[in-house]
């Protein structure tokens, strides 16, 4: 099937387009009220978004904390691991 | 005991330090220690949470990522320590020495509890007064109790 040929193509093209994803990990030692702060200091999330997304690590392990390029998930995970939180990026 | 707030904010936007001088001195060597470390690169395992992978499903790309970024993070991490160390014997410090406290205190409890292997269960009634570990779980609670007073106080700011 033609369309078939043609899928990986676009596919790629897709691929290269997707946003990347950070992602902050739940961990045994970082206090609550930490991450809330770092969240809210390095995105200016208001505290209650702030706060869901720290429950949301929390309690279902992880959570997306902020998109983009390539080039600013570097930058955010770097700034999240100077403040020691697990944070991780890929492609969504 | 403890009496005093840690962290006092004030009118002119500093924060007085309420500790005695045997914390003071318990923070600076602990600090020293810690940058001692960094710096020497002993990893005795107990560093990782300071440097995670940022790629953890692309091999290729973390080391290329760790390569570019190593450094950078190491020096941001010694920095905190040190504003810890040059300040602790302080009355009073300002709002970016306090999050590099709040940085700094956030190193000591991760390697302190990686070394510890605490878990989301681990409470201090788990470990027994004459355990080996008692001394090192009652400073991992204390540089906790410090770093959510930190936290309160910056929080204040925001």
């Amino acid at each position: 099937m033609p369309t078939e040929v043609h899928q990986p193509v676009d596919g790629d093209l897709l691929a290269a387009d997707r946003p990347w994803v950070v992602i902050v990990w739940n961990d045994p030692i970082n206090l609550m009220t930490y991450v809330t702060f770092v969240l809210q200091k390095l995105f200016g999330y208001t505290k209650d978004k702030a706060t869901a997304l720290m429950l949301q690590v929390h309690h279902e392990g992880k959570a997306v904390v902020s998109t983009g390029p390539r080039e600013k998930a570097e930058l955010d995970v770097f700034r999240l691991h100077e403040y020691g939180l697990w944070a991780t990026m890929q492609q969504d | 005991m403890l009496q005093k707030r840690p962290f006092k904010p004030q009118k002119d936007g500093t924060f007085t330090i309420g500790l005695g001088e045997h914390e003071r001195e318990v923070l600076h060597e602990l600090a020293e220690q810690l940058a001692g470390q960094i710096s020497g690169g002993t990893d005795d395992g107990s560093m990782f949470r300071l440097f995670p992978p940022g790629y953890s499903e692309d091999l290729g790309r973390q080391v290329e990522y760790d390569r570019l970024m190593r450094d950078d993070l190491q020096e941001r991490h010694l920095s905190a320590l040190r504003v810890l160390q040059e300040t602790v014997g302080q009355q009073a410090i300002d709002e970016m020495q306090l999050n590099a406290w709040v940085m700094a205190l956030n190193q000591l409890r991760l390697v302190l509890g990686t070394r510890l292997d605490v878990t989301e269960e681990t409470t201090e009634d788990d470990i027994a007064e004459d355990s080996p570990a008692a001394g090192a779980f009652a400073l991992y609670g204390y540089l906790g109790y410090l770093q959510d007073a930190a936290v309160e106080g910056l929080s204040s700011r925001i």
